[in-house]
């Protein structure tokens, strides 16, 4: 009853006002259309299918050659793509075969092992850095730590083609050292990357298991015999 | 509850040289005794549990050992408490397994109502890694004059090590404290371990095969044997200490019982390791040329006679 009296006054207030000028009762009421999308402002499906590839590959060109002079910066974390160790990994697990061929079960790792302890080592790293209070996302992690291994391939390559000429001792410590470097730069470029995204009295327990990760990949590499 | 303050008093000291060493360090204080070192400390991620509340906190996270995670098993924060633990703590507890000391309960002295999964699966997996390298490099050393050897990796060998190892430093633990859980169910005693620390103690104690299995790769097979011995002893006693003090309020027999199963189980682990990976002249496949050479020469012996 009140509310309705209360309702009524200014209308009863009203009837004999005109309303003045100043106070306004104009104003915008439609909704603000929500920014419009990337893809409105240049559509990827009308241009030619070479400038699409060319994008993605010029990204992952990008990134290896972050990777290959590693500073700290975040243009490798913040657009990760896991093309590259994809196709680094497919790489190294292809070169990895072809040794010791004869005896099945005493070789070098089958084409599966590697690919498992590429992937779910990277996987079980990222888990571990997240878990243990990291602020880096799970995919930026594996982007990282994929692209970190072309050292290691590119020692396998240089390996490979060391071990065309023969497999003497001379040779052995060749190789040796040209894993050896890899692996040190190897870790030393994905601990550039992800050591800053840890508290600092955890470093040491995220860089461990890296460390162990590259370490074994090193190991798969120095051991192909052929 | 007085007695809870005066055991802990007695750890309290090394407690505030570990905090005044590292002020950052994270730390969880089961009751308010302690609350001077943690002034002392930085005071970060210190937890508090207040005393009044500790029975029913220790009935209801009997899994976990009185740390109570946050959230359902679903949720990500649950397991990011199995994991809060600072590289000062992780190398603590690891030095704890190695140089154990007759006073010291591993469990009550180093985890501290704080279990972690970090120690156990890292250990693990280096162990496994190390026991296949180390295998496959003693292999290549054995057999480096033979002519006939081709050197192999053998990578067959780090999933069979995989396998066994984390067999042993899960199931093992799980029947442990099924055992335990199950001889102190009538009694509800407070003296029980937590699945996760029992699994966190077996997980440390492996620590110890770590440098034994790298030093196996010298070919002296006394020395083998010495080390495997050192290094059951080191490892045997730290849960021997540990489990010593919850079996030995039951009868005579369970108790020698159970901890003569830990030590022999832990003993055909590393024995099982040692002659698998780590074979001697004699016993590689490559004996093989050589006894059918001598079948020749039998043979031609009969033929002649």
């Amino acid at each position: 009853m009140a509310a309705s009296e209360e309702a009524s006054r200014p209308f009863a207030g009203l009837s004999d006002v005109s309303i003045s000028e100043d106070i306004p009762v104009e104003g915008d009421i439609s909704v603000p259309v929500g920014p419009s999308r990337r893809d409105d402002e240049f559509s990827t499906l009308d241009e030619p299918v070479k400038d699409t590839i060319m994008r993605d590959l010029r990204a992952v060109g990008n990134k290896f050659i972050h990777v290959l002079y590693p500073k700290r910066s975040s243009a490798l974390l913040r657009d990760w793509d896991l093309w590259g160790p994809l196709l680094l990994c497919v790489t190294l697990a292809l070169l990895l075969q072809g040794g010791a061929a004869d005896h099945e079960d005493q070789g070098g790792p089958q084409f599966a092992e590697v690919f498992v302890i590429v992937w779910f080592g990277s996987i079980i790293i990222t888990l571990n850095s997240k878990l243990l209070g990291g602020t880096i996302s799970f995919f930026q992690s594996l982007c990282v730590l994929g692209y970190c291994i072309m050292p290691l391939t590119v020692a396998m390559v240089v390996c490979r083609i060391v071990l065309l000429v023969s497999s003497g001792g001379i040779i052995f410590a060749v190789r040796l050292v040209v894993v050896m470097a890899s692996f040190g730069w190897s870790t030393f470029a994905s601990t550039a990357f992800l050591a800053d995204s840890q508290p600092p009295n955890r470093k040491a327990l995220v860089v461990y298991p890296v460390f162990l990760f590259y370490f074994v990949i090193a190991w798969m590499v120095l051991t192909y015999s052929p | 509850m007085a007695s809870l303050n005066n055991l802990q008093f007695q750890e309290f000291e090394e407690a505030a040289e570990l905090l005044s060493a590292d002020p950052g360090a994270s730390t969880l204080s089961m009751s308010g005794s302690n609350t001077p070192s943690t002034t002392a400390s930085a005071g970060e991620d210190v937890k508090l549990d207040l005393s009044e509340d500790e029975e029913g906190q220790q009935e209801s996270s009997e899994l976990l050992g009185g740390q109570k995670p946050s959230g359902g098993f679903w949720t990500f924060e649950y397991y990011q408490s199995f994991f809060n633990v600072d590289t000062m703590q992780v190398l603590d507890r690891v030095k704890g397994s190695v140089m154990p000391q007759p006073g010291r309960n591993f469990i009550k002295y180093y985890l501290r109502s704080n279990p972690d999964l970090y120690g156990p699966f890292w250990i693990c997996v280096t162990l496994v890694f190390s026991v296949a390298i180390s295998g496959n490099l003693s292999t290549f050393l054995v057999e480096r004059g033979n002519p006939t050897f081709h050197y192999r990796p053998q990578f067959h060998r780090v999933t069979i090590a995989a396998v066994v190892i984390f067999m042993y430093a899960w199931l093992v633990p799980i029947g442990l404290w099924g055992f335990l859980t199950w001889r102190q169910g009538a009694e509800r005693q407070i003296g029980g371990y937590s699945f996760l620390e029992t699994v966190c103690v077996y997980g440390y104690s492996l620590f110890i095969y770590i440098p034994t299995s790298v030093l196996w790769i010298i070919p002296y097979d006394w020395l083998r044997w010495t080390l495997i011995l050192i290094a059951m002893v080191i490892s045997g006693s730290v849960l021997v200490l540990t489990f010593w003090p919850v079996v030995r309020d039951d009868t005579k027999v369970t108790a020698v019982a159970t901890v003569v199963t830990i030590v022999v189980l832990h003993t055909l682990l590393a024995v099982g390791c040692k002659l698998y990976f780590f074979q001697t002249a004699a016993s590689t496949p490559t004996a093989l040329p050589t006894s059918s050479t001598l079948h020749n020469h039998t043979t031609l012996a009969v033929k002649t006679n």
